[in-house]
Formats: C-alpha cells, sequence, structure tokens
C-alpha cells in the first residue's frame, strides 16, 4: 500500500501540540540537573557609571554561597563579539568596543551585567548579591537617539561622538539630480520606535562542566545553537568546539531575542568549571526587559521625488540607528544591510540614496527584532508613498500600481535582485476582501457617530533568508548562511530528520515532516525532526530572518534526493535492472515502465543487512547529509489594508478591519502559515498603537520595565484578520518554491496602521505608538488648523 | 520554620512543608516538579502560571503555598482524561492552531476552561476580554479566540 501523498498543502495539525498541551513540554527553566546550583546577576543601576570599587568579600561568605565572579575573571578572555563588520562612506571600519562578559571598570547601560552569584540555592543567591559593595562614579548618559552624535559625553572613549559608523548605499548623485527635476517633493521625519521583544518564555540557561571528558554542556533558550556554541567557543571562552554541546530544547519564543551570544550564559559556562555543578539561571521579566537585545530605535527623515503623474523619480533617506551600549551579535547589519537594501520596496523607483548613522547610546543593546530592518525600511516607504498620494490627491492605491515593478527578475538601485513577484495580484485581492468599496458608506457612518474613519495601505516586499554567503561575506557578514541538514533512515525505513533550523513556535516538527512524507512517499509518523542539539545536529545556522523552510528545508530535501539517488541503485541491483532506468514514485523503487518494483523499507532493510548489495559500488547504509547556501534572498510581498475608527474626543482608535494577503509562494501548511501572519500582525499592531521602550533620558532609567508600563498586546486590544495566501509566485531558486512568512505580518502592519489613522484625521503623521493620547493631540491640532 | 500543608493535586492527595514565603507557582514547579505551569512575567500580568484551585482559575504566582493548604488544585498536567484523552478545550487548541511556541499555553487554557466553566458567555467580544489576563506573543490571539469558542461548544455539547 502506499502512503497517503499530497502532505505539502494541507493544514497538518500540529504533531508538537500534545506535549505544549499537557504540560510535557520541556523548556530550559523546567531541566534540573543532579546537584543542580543558581546563579543570580548584580546589574548595573545605574545607566553610565565608572566602578572605583567592586568588593566581594562579605557575599563570598553568606550562606550558600559557592563562587562569585566578576570583571576580574573575564579580562583575559574576549568581548562578546559582532557577526557583521559594517564599513563607513569614508571606508573606515565601524568602531567595535569590546562587550564584556562582565562589566569590565564601567558599566554603560541599566541592566549591565555586574557580578554573577551562584549558590545553593537561588534566594541565598540573590541574598548575597545584596551584600556585593560596589562604588559608582556616576557618568552623564547618553540616552537619545538624534542626539547622540552631538552629545559631549561619549558610551566608549574609541567611538568618538558616538559614533559606530556611517554608511550609505545607492547612487548619491543620481538620487540629487531626479530631485532636482521633480515635480513634486513629500518630505517626511519620524521615529520608529525602540520595542522589547518579549518573548513569553524568559531567557535561560544551565551550564554543566564534566570532569571527565574535560567538556561543558550548555542547555539555553537560543534560535541557533550552533551559532551559540561557535561564537562562545571560538570567539569569547577559547574552548574547544568538540567540548561544547549547546542544547536549545523547547523554546518558548525568539523573535530575535535568542539569536545573540549573550554574556549570561558565556558567564555561566566560564564559572560552571570551578563550580564542579551545573548552574542554573532563569531571568527574570524584570531582568528582561533590562538586559534582552531591543529593536528598532531608529530616527529617520526622508524624501521622496515625483514627477507630475505620481511616478517615484528617487528616494533619499537619512537614518540615525540606536545600537544601544554595545554590538550585539548581528547588530549592525540590521539598520543598513536589512534595512537599506529594502527600500525601493515593489516599486521600480530608478534612483534611491541611503544614509545611515548608527550611535551607541547608554540603552540596552539593539538588534533583530522580528522582521530587523525591513519594518523600519517598510515604514519609511509606505508611509512616505502614502503621504505623497494624499499631497498629490492621487489614490493610494492607485499612486502604488503605477510604480509597481511589473518585470522579473527585478535589480533594485539598492542591491537586492528579485526573482519573481506581482504585485498586482496581492493589491487587487486585498481590495476586494477589504471591500474598499464600500468604505465611503462605513465612513459616513462614523461620522454620524461622531467618529473619524480611516484606510490605510501597506504594500511590502520582504528579502528573507540572507544569502548566499559570498555576497554576505563581501558585505561584511563574518559567518556563512547556509543551513545544514541529515537524513538518516533506519533499517526499518523509519526515518530521522536532523535540522540546524531551530523551531521555537514555528511548528518544524510537523512542516518539515509533511515535506519528507510527501519526498519520500512515507507516512508521516514515520518520519521524525531532531533539532536543538549540537551532539545530534550536525551543523546549523539556526532560525531567523524568515529562513527555516527557505534555506533548512531545502537542505533536507537536497539530503532527501541523495537518499533516492543512493536508493535507486540499491534498488537495480535487487530488481537486476539498469540504474538509470528506476524511477522513485509513491514509496516505491520501481523500473520505469513496468510493475517491478520494491518498496521503500525494503531498499532500507538492504542498506543495513547487505546480504544481497552492491558492494562493490556502494557503502552499506542509508544516511545522507546536505549542506545548502541559497544563491538569492526570497521575496515574499503583499499588500496589507487598514481600516480604523477614532474617538477624536478620546485618541481612542479601533481597528475595525484589518486585511492581510501575503504571496509566500508555495505552502506546505497554510494553517501554520496564516497563525504566523497572525502573529506577526499583533506584533506590529503592538508597534504602531502600544509598544514603546522609553528610557528617562536624563537618568537613563528604564522607564517601560514591567508589562504594567510597556503595553503588550491582549486579546482585547486586537481585532480578527483576514489574512489570506495569495496563489503565489513560486520562488525560482529552491526546489520547494517557498518564500519567508514569518516576519511578513510585523513588517506590512505598521504603516499600514498608522496610515489609517492618518487618513481619519486629516493629518500627515501621528508618532508611534499612536496612544490614544497621541492620536487626540493630532485630532485636535487638526481640528484647530480646519 | 516551614509549614506542612495537605492538598489533592490532579486527583491525588499529596502532603508537603513548605517556607512560609514560598509561591504557589514555586510549589507547583520545584516540588511538585510539574513543570507545565510556566512562570512569565514579575508582576502577575502574564497569566502563563493559571491553574484552578478549588475549580476556579488562579495566577499561581499571585498566592502562597500554604494558602492551598486543604484545596484542590488543577494544573495543566490534570486536565487530560487518566487515558490520555484531550480535554475538550486542549483539542480545540491543537486543531484552531491556538499555540505556537506553547509557554502561555497552559495558562491560556486553564484560563479558557474557567471562563467557559464560569462566565458562560462566549462572543468573540467576551472571550477577547476575559483573556485580557493572559499574554501570548506567538499567535496574535486569533486562533486561540476560535479555540476557546470551538472548546466552550465542545464542552456544552
Amino acid at each position: 500500500m502506499n502512503a497517503r501523498q499530497g502532505f505539502i498543502g494541507q493544514s497538518v495539525e500540529r504533531r508538537e501540540d500534545a506535549r505544549f498541551l499537557t504540560g510535557r513540554g520541556q523548556y530550559t527553566d523546567d531541566i534540573s540537573l543532579q546537584g543542580q546550583t543558581y546563579g543570580y546577576f548584580l546589574r548595573s543601576p545605574y545607566a553610565h557609571a565608572r566602578i572605583t570599587s567592586l568588593d566581594t568579600a562579605e557575599a563570598a561568605k553568606a550562606p550558600g554561597v559557592l563562587g562569585i565572579f566578576t570583571g576580574e575573571h573575564f579580562k583575559a578572555v574576549g568581548g562578546l563579539p559582532c557577526g557583521w563588520l559594517i564599513n563607513s562612506l569614508d571606508g573606515s571600519p565601524m568602531k567595535e568596543p569590546k562587550h564584556p562578559v562582565l562589566a569590565d571598570g564601567k558599566v554603560r547601560y541599566v541592566g549591565d551585567r555586574v557580578a554573577l552569584v551562584v549558590a545553593e540555592t537561588l534566594e541565598q543567591a540573590k541574598d548575597a548579591a545584596a551584600l556585593i559593595e560596589v562604588e559608582y562614579e556616576e557618568l552623564t548618559p547618553v540616552i537619545d537617539t538624534a542626539k547622540a552624535a552631538s552629545a559631549v559625553a561619549t558610551v566608549h572613549d574609541e567611538a568618538p561622538a558616538n559614533v559606530c559608523y556611517h554608511w550609505g548605499i545607492g547612487d548619491k548623485d543620481g538620487t540629487d539630480a531626479a530631485f532636482k527635476n521633480a515635480a513634486h517633493v513629500t518630505t517626511l521625519s519620524f521615529r520608529n520606535n525602540r520595542l522589547i521583544p518579549n518573548a513569553m518564555e524568559p531567557r535561560a540557561a544551565n551550564a554543566v562542566y564534566d570532569p571527565n571528558a574535560d567538556s561543558y554542556t550548555l542547555y539555553v533558550s537560543n534560535q541557533n545553537p550552533h551559532v551559540e556554541r561557535l561564537l562562545m567557543c571560538a570567539f569569547v571562552l577559547g574552548i574547544p568546539e568538540h567540548k561544547m554541546r549547546v542544547v536549545a530544547p523547547d523554546v518558548g519564543g525568539g523573535f530575535g531575542s535568542k539569536i545573540y551570544l549573550y554574556g549570561e550564559e558565556t558567564a555561566l559556562v566560564f564559572a560552571s568549571k570551578s563550580i564542579k555543578r551545573p548552574i542554573k539561571w532563569t531571568c527574570e521579566r524584570g531582568e528582561a526587559f533590562l538586559s534582552d537585545a531591543h529593536g528598532r530605535d531608529h530616527v529617520t527623515t526622508a524624501k521622496l521625488a515625483l514627477d507630475k503623474d505620481g511616478n517615484f523619480l528617487a528616494l533619499r533617506a537619512d537614518t540615525t540607528a540606536n545600537l544601544g551600549a554595545y554590538l550585539s551579535t548581528f547588530s549592525t547589519c540590521i539598520p543598513t544591510i536589512l534595512h537599506a537594501t529594502l527600500l525601493a520596496g515593489q516599486y521600480k523607483t530608478p534612483k534611491i540614496w541611503c544614509e545611515v548613522t548608527a550611535v551607541f547610546t547608554n540603552t540596552a543593546p539593539v538588534d533583530a527584532y522580528r522582521g530587523a530592518g525591513r519594518p523600519e525600511a517598510t515604514y519609511l516607504l509606505e508611509r512616505i508613498v502614502e503621504t505623497a498620494a494624499h499631497e498629490m490627491k492621487i489614490d493610494p492605491a492607485e499612486i502604488r500600481r503605477r510604480n509597481f515593478i511589473t518585470e522579473f527578475p527585478y535589480a533594485s538601485p539598492v542591491g537586492l535582485t528579485y526573482d519573481t513577484g506581482d504585485y498586482f495580484a496581492t493589491m487587487n485581492r486585498a481590495v476586494e476582501i477589504a471591500e474598499v468599496g464600500g468604505f465611503a458608506a462605513r465612513r459616513a457612518a462614523s461620522e454620524a457617530k461622531g467618529f473619524k474613519r480611516g484606510l490605510g495601505y501597506a504594500a511590502y516586499i520582504e528579502a528573507c533568508g540572507i544569502a548566499p554567503s559570498s555576497v554576505a561575506g563581501a558585505l561584511g557578514a563574518r559567518a556563512g548562511l547556509f543551513e545544514a541538514g541529515e537524513v538518516r533512515v533506519h533499517p526499518t525505513g523509519k526515518v530521522t530528520i536532523f535540522t540546524g533550523s531551530h523551531s521555537h513556535g514555528q511548528g518544524h516538527e510537523t512542516t518539515f515532516a509533511q515535506v519528507v512524507a510527501d519526498r519520500l512517499g512515507l507516512p508521516i509518523d514515520d518520519i521524525s525532526i531532531e533539532h536543538g542539539d549540537t551532539a545530534k545536529v550536525l551543523f546549523g545556522m539556526g532560525t531567523y530572518g524568515s529562513r527555516s523552510l527557505a534555506v533548512g528545508g531545502t537542505a533536507i530535501v537536497k539530503a532527501v534526493d541523495k537518499i533516492i539517488a543512493k536508493g535507486k541503485k540499491i534498488a537495480a541491483h535487487l530488481l537486476e535492472a539498469a540504474d538509470t532506468d528506476i524511477v522513485f514514485e509513491g514509496g516505491r523503487f520501481l523500473v520505469a515502465g513496468t510493475d517491478k518494483a520494491v518498496p521503500f523499507g525494503s531498499v532500507a532493510l538492504t542498506a543495513y543487512v547487505p546480504h544481497n548489495f552492491p558492494h562493490d559500488k556502494l557503502e552499506p547504509g542509508l544516511n545522507e547529509n546536505a549542506f545548502y547556501d541559497p544563491s538569492n534572498f526570497t521575496y515574499p510581498a503583499g499588500t496589507y489594508i487598514c481600516e480604523v475608527e477614532v474617538d477624536p474626543a478620546t485618541g481612542k482608535t479601533t481597528i475595525e478591519r484589518f486585511t492581510a494577503v501575503d504571496d509566500f509562494g508555495n505552502v506546505v501548511n497554510p494553517m501554520i502559515v496564516e497563525g504566523q501572519v497572525h502573529g506577526g500582525l499583533a506584533q506590529g499592531i503592538g508597534q504602531a498603537l502600544l509598544e514603546h521602550g522609553v528610557y528617562d533620558v536624563e537618568s537613563g532609567q528604564l522607564l517601560t520595565g514591567s508589562y504594567m508600563d510597556y503595553a503588550m498586546p491582549r486579546a482585547d486590544d486586537l481585532p480578527s484578520f483576514h489574512v489570506e495566501t495569495a496563489k503565489g509566485t513560486p520562488c525560482t531558486h529552491n526546489p520547494l518554491g517557498v518564500k519567508g512568512c514569518g516576519e511578513a505580518g510585523a513588517i506590512g502592519s505598521p504603516p499600514a496602521v498608522i496610515n489609517a489613522i492618518c487618513d481619519a484625521l486629516g493629518v500627515k503623521d501621528v508618532p508611534m505608538p499612536a496612544s490614544p493620547y497621541a492620536v487626540w493631540k493630532a485630532a485636535r491640532e487638526s481640528a484647530l488648523n480646519r | 520554620m516551614g509549614t506542612t500543608i495537605t492538598l489533592t493535586v490532579n486527583g491525588k492527595s499529596v502532603t508537603r512543608e513548605v517556607q512560609p514565603q514560598t509561591l504557589l507557582v514555586e510549589f507547583i514547579r520545584e516540588d511538585l516538579r510539574l513543570t507545565g505551569t510556566h512562570v512569565g512575567c514579575d508582576t502577575s500580568q502574564c497569566g502563563a502560571c493559571t491553574v484552578h484551585v478549588n475549580g476556579r482559575a488562579v495566577k499561581s504566582c499571585a498566592m502562597l503555598a500554604s494558602q492551598a493548604n486543604g484545596a484542590e488544585l488543577t494544573t495543566i498536567e490534570g486536565l487530560a482524561a487518566a487515558d490520555g484523552t484531550l480535554h475538550p478545550m486542549q483539542a480545540a487548541f491543537r486543531s484552531c492552531h491556538g499555540l505556537q511556541c506553547g509557554f502561555c499555553t497552559p495558562g491560556m487554557v486553564m484560563s479558557a476552561v474557567d471562563l467557559v466553566q464560569h462566565h458562560g458567555c462566549h462572543s468573540e467580544a467576551q472571550v477577547r476580554e476575559a483573556l485580557e489576563g493572559n499574554i501570548c506573543r506567538c499567535t496574535g490571539y486569533h486562533n486561540i479566540v476560535k479555540a476557546v469558542q470551538q472548546g466552550a461548544a465542545a464542552m456544552k455539547a
């Protein structure tokens, strides 16, 4: 019997759900080891200060204390590395001050790690930390993004004016010339608000040293365990990689914040050798607010030049990006490679010039957060396009259609080559689902109630699965951007897949199994997916940038194809046919054009019980791996339409409808893909309406350090969404024809929301987050100006 | 100075010594090793630690273990039938894709069961309002709301 085929495209229920629904998930904090001890980090209460003395003597004598570690212990080891070198326009490399594991003489943000206390219990570690005597000499903090480069104080001595780099991309002279010939220029200045990622599982780690093998095991809530191992071993602690196992078990969300190598787990690994017992640290939520890498925080001025018909002639953007106090792992490529290269969007704008000044401030490090640079680019572009449409009295959908790219492949003026797309299809379908035709009547009904109603568009493009490694390397990447997969066929014909992609909510255990089940013609239950353990998986670059299926899935497909190729040779031997006459269909190897066949399971058994086996041509066994380095990014795109109702008396904004039509190419599991969009939309709408990481500009204290102060989107803040995955244009350069889907929602939604609010109020801009106060103020100013 | 408490946990009687400051969630996770109940914040906002105490949803970070003396405690591990059949709400979360990373899920499911058992009415708006004390970062709540409505219907059936 052949297995049922056609898993690809089906909303198969998730195989991982059973354990999560019954409390059997195993997150890092759920793991307690024999002889477990506990770590606690003493953190800086100041944004910027010199440590004039640090005395741990009293604390060391406290009950249960096993060890105290400070910056002194880490003087001899490396700093936490930055994975992407950016060169300034003048050719000089970015400023790269050491990012110490524990503070070395200075603290540079509130929450900076000062000491690690290890004790028998967490309470004892906390009590002992309170006995550590630290004397600080307060220094003036640098907080405000826009003012950092003109501040008198400096975060790092080696970065004058707090500038990390001043970078640019595009055609400056061509852009300037195009502006001179413009019939209309639209200018917009805005801030892309700082966000705090807030995966629901706080970061956690548990490190143990095995003296017998002289090796370490680190359990850590992380999105890319092999990258974590490489960075920690090779760049910081000098531990040989084969002496370190990193396990990222069930991980409760990441959104970027768990890509990075942090000082906490590094300190734990270092300390575990002298403590000689496992050390567990679990971040409290308050600590997470202070110390997880934050996202966004750009201040931007953009100008769009148009001809009299609304055709885009040129775009110019100047952005200051706040990188925080130290360079987090991929911080430097976010405002540059992942931001400015997206500024063509879906449009054939012929000339683009973008300059980015990245600054250090006395705030938490800033790095990739869901979308990572692409939401900032999309916000810039989709806000200015919509503003230009209003200024020129052209319908916002129409101005976009006039400028859509229609021929592929398309080489953009900012370095990307889009392989495929159909922007009219997603726009037209979104307009249909959103019932834009009925908007005028709905607006009239709102106005009759004393409310304002607005409609906002965003037509986004995204670049997912950074690639290829050679190009990324030329642009400054210090890592490869391939993915690895292994297919281990067992003698019984069952299959274990090992993938370097990591699942922390994305459902790989289901989606990847669907792909393999179809390819091998096996029941899905015959396939299991392993990930998240460097001792099991040969290598991996992990999960970020919406790369898992396009890059990790392709690596698996390539390995599966090697299995089939070897299987054909074994089958040819068994069927006494030529290798080239064997085809693989529906889980059977058969001689083409005949009914002579051997099932997959028999070939597998033959590979491991090779009594009748072509030993002269093949090795026994059926186990293959593959590394896949994509030739290009994938380019998902879509149109989002937001419709809001605003109460001008209170400033309260209600999202009445939210429509998202996305082109993700081929879709393996529509249910999971739609779920990814829903989650992205919630984070994007959160950015637009609710979320804001705020530091006091005088003291550098984080004012939004808990769920009492940082407005996380809750169920009653959001509507149900109208989400549709378009029939789509399959990606042309991976065998599955898939594009990334994880970040789209967070990329396309903020400008759609703000465009809708601006439309409702008839104003040019409302700052994010569009809190009731901000909206009320804008409504009031608009009324006064009429 | 510890005190001894006796309570029923997922149908079984348990007697343990607890410290007066021990939170119920710490008792559940550390003493009982029932790690399905999660801690997602430190301000009683996120709801990941929601359990049932005497049949009502309680954030177990906001109650002392000693206050649970004599109580009937149900955690996520005790919700499915003894033979492993999922509770209708668990099944609805699965069929509606009402979970992604799974971290908020136990608390979300326990709150949803309480909502259905004690609050009766389940329009979309009511479900959204009732889940205000449970934060999810993955799903955008869209499929959670669907799951709760489907689970509610199944529980009444």
